[in-house]
């Protein structure tokens, strides 16, 4: 019954072989795909936005594609895990976010707006500075994310091809894996979006959500049917091995914790706070989530979009519950803990160890684990496409064409551009990524989220509903929130002054709150407000246009 | 009542006139009146929800059924709101929203081809 994960017999090179070989192929499908898709991307409108043909449910796998991170599949499975109820407690936040993308932000977006953000933020303000704060908003969250996730993908290499101290792979030890993982990843997002364009990324992220939900269901139907879905039977087994018994199953050991000091326990109720909100109304701030609903012939198509994308996410995270569950009940908290210290490697330890049980011994185990390592990698790989995507359309649509040329970039300069950005962001992203490869930068997504939340959906949905809202409220609250965020984070414990943070071995922290939202938000908006006070800007008739095309569809692209 | 538009109106006229009516008055106002609220709604419901797992530990950990405690049922219930949620509005806006946003745009649309 125990469970030796990727240890010497387990990590045969037969799964080892395997998910690479499902990776291979995965690859080059997607690579295929992409080819194909760039043949059929001539206009600008194809390279940014698909060419705006796909239908509702496509755009919904292809939102989830692009929202069900690693974070959300390995992230949260091992939160579940080794915090039991505090990791189900972040994907709520995860999933009713998406109302706030539902109700107020997704039909007028696709309505007014042509293929990015800034469209929507800059219909009736002075362009130039409005597209530059915007630009700066997106490529900022956006690397942010990248990193996040291309440092993952390096952390990960090494546990799912169980490369340990001491071996190597292919002639490359742990760390130069790391490094050789980073630059792949970084090289196919980069190849995925300047050959491919909106329409090949957005297949990927199709594709990519069809394997990680069929691999989460198929990981799901084994653990429920182990414990005759008899879910009170699970929960009490996970209690159990997790070695913490009931608080397992009840908030607070991960959120929140409360402790023999009462500031502390303060500070850490009001970081539980801060993370819900950030996490609640970041999602209709992230830039690459916005370009989405542009993909879709129309605002009307957009909510239906929304509408598939919160069945699949929803779906998504009651499956990440029966995993995460299943992992503590099934692997125990100690086998988790002995793999990753957090708990990322859940979800594949489970696989491997329900493949063992019910497809045939050893190598029904390894088989397991190799699809779902290589599930693993497809994800990151399609999300950070996504995020590079989003980026360098900004940079070319806002930056270049608006900013530099003033408009007057041809369509064919603009996308040329937008592929060159998205050499240049991919460059930087696993630069970065390389440096910060051996620091602890998991808060990054939550700061991407906090910065997203604080910055873009003030300005967004001032615009939308806010008559009097001008070009001062607007880099008000872009910069505003953006500085907000960005500071407080620097000045808080998750970047120095504990032993988690990315600087462990230094403390200039102030901050007590590792999330920053619960300040940078309100604080986001109050700046819009203000902004627009103290600047007599006010052009209704612009704003009537926003306001009837947004509500109506007259005149959408 | 549609304010009647001249074709030699500017756009900016146009648009200010189809904003000054009544039928985009009506518009704006129901759908207004359905997100806002249902936007507060889910919210609070969602703010309660985290402040109960921050401070309510006592309450989030009586068992219910077996092993499934408050804090569960109320984490599913979470879902069951945002998908009842999701469902309702699109039933809504079906019904109710998009056949006036319809009506203004093609007549914007039809004047615009004249």
């Amino acid at each position: 019954m125990h469970t030796h994960f990727l240890a010497a017999e387990a990590t045969s090179s037969t799964s080892r072989t395997l998910t690479i070989t499902l990776f291979l192929i995965f690859v080059a499908i997607t690579l295929a795909i992409t080819v194909w898709a760039s043949r059929q991307t001539k206009t600008a409108t194809d390279f940014y936005a698909g060419g705006r043909s796909f239908s509702g449910f496509q755009n919904g796998m292809a939102i989830g594609g692009d929202y069900m991170s690693a974070a959300s599949f390995l992230g949260i499975a091992g939160l579940i895990a080794l915090y039991g109820y505090d990791g189900f407690l972040y994907s709520i936040g995860f999933l009713v976010a998406w109302l706030v993308a539902l109700l107020l932000v997704a039909e007028f977006l696709r309505n007014s707006g042509r293929y990015t953000m800034a469209d929507v933020l800059a219909f009736r303000m002075r362009q130039r500075p409005v597209r530059t704060a915007a630009s700066v908003s997106t490529i900022v969250v956006s690397i942010f994310y990248l990193i996040a996730q291309m440092v993952g993908a390096g952390a990960l290499v090494s546990l799912l091809l169980g490369i340990g101290p001491g071996t190597t792979f292919l002639g490359m030890d742990a760390g130069t894996a790391k490094v050789a993982t980073i630059i792949l990843v970084g090289a196919l997002m980069i190849v995925y979006v300047t050959v491919g364009g909106m329409k090949g990324t957005t297949y990927v992220q199709i594709v990519k959500a069809f394997m990680l939900m069929t691999g989460a269901l198929l990981m799901t139907l084994l653990v429920l049917a182990h414990y005759k879905f008899n879910l009170s039977a699970l929960l009490g087994d996970a209690a159990t091995r997790s070695g913490k018994g009931d608080a397992f199953l009840e908030p607070g050991l991960r959120y929140g914790v409360e402790s023999a000091s009462a500031s502390a326990t303060f500070y850490s109720k009001m970081d539980l706070l801060s993370l819900g909100i950030a996490l609640v109304l970041g999602t209709a701030g992230l830039p690459h989530i916005l370009t989405r609903f542009y993909t879709v012939p129309s605002a009307r198509i957009a909510r239906k979009s929304v509408l598939w994308a919160i069945g699949i996410i929803g779906t998504f995270y009651l499956f990440t519950l029966a995993l995460g569950f299943g992992a503590a009940a099934l692997v125990g908290g100690a086998a988790i803990t002995a793999q990753d210290k957090a708990g990322n490697t859940a979800a594949p330890q489970l696989a491997q160890e329900l493949g063992r049980r019910y497809l045939g011994g050893e190598t029904g185990g390894s088989v397991l684990l190799a699809i779902i390592a290589a599930v693993a990698f497809a994800t990151i790989l399609a999300v950070v496409a996504g995020l590079t995507l989003a980026s360098s359309s900004s940079a070319s649509h806002d930056f270049y064409a608006s900013v530099v040329k003033r408009g007057t970039a041809s369509e064919r300069d603009e996308v040329r551009v937008a592929r060159i950005s998205a050499l240049i962001i991919g460059a930087i992203a696993i630069t970065l990524s390389i440096f910060a490869q051996s620091l602890n930068v998991a808060f990054l997504v939550a700061l991407a989220f906090a910065v997203a939340a604080s910055a873009n959906l003030p300005a967004i949905l001032y615009s939308l509903f806010w008559k009097r809202f001008n070009t001062s409220g607007a880099l008000w609250s872009i910069y505003g929130g953006l500085i907000a965020a960005v500071v407080l984070v620097f000045f808080s414990p998750v970047v120095s002054g504990s032993a988690t943070a990315m600087f462990p071995s230094h403390d200039w922290h102030w901050f007590p709150l590792s999330n920053p939202g619960i300040i940078s938000i309100p604080l986001g908006f109050l700046c819009g407000w203000i902004g627009t006070a103290i600047s007599k800007e006010d052009d209704t008739a612009k704003y009537a246009e926003l306001e009837v095309r947004s509500l109506t569809g007259h005149g959408a692209h | 009542m549609v304010t009647p538009l001249s074709t030699e109106t500017t756009p900016t006229e146009k648009y200010l006139a189809v904003q000054g009516s009544d039928e985009f008055a009506g518009l704006r106002k129901t759908l207004r009146g359905f997100v806002f609220p249902m936007t507060v709604a889910f919210f609070l419901w969602y703010a309660l929800y985290v402040l109960l797992s921050a401070y309510a530990r006592g309450f989030m950990g009586v068992k219910l059924l077996g092993n499934i405690n408050v804090a569960l049922v109320l984490g599913v219930l979470q879902f069951v709101s945002t998908f009842a949620i999701a469902w309702y509005y699109a039933r809504f806006a079906a019904a109710k929203v998009d056949p006036i946003a319809d009506k203004i745009r093609d007549e914007l649309d039809a004047k615009e081809a004249k």
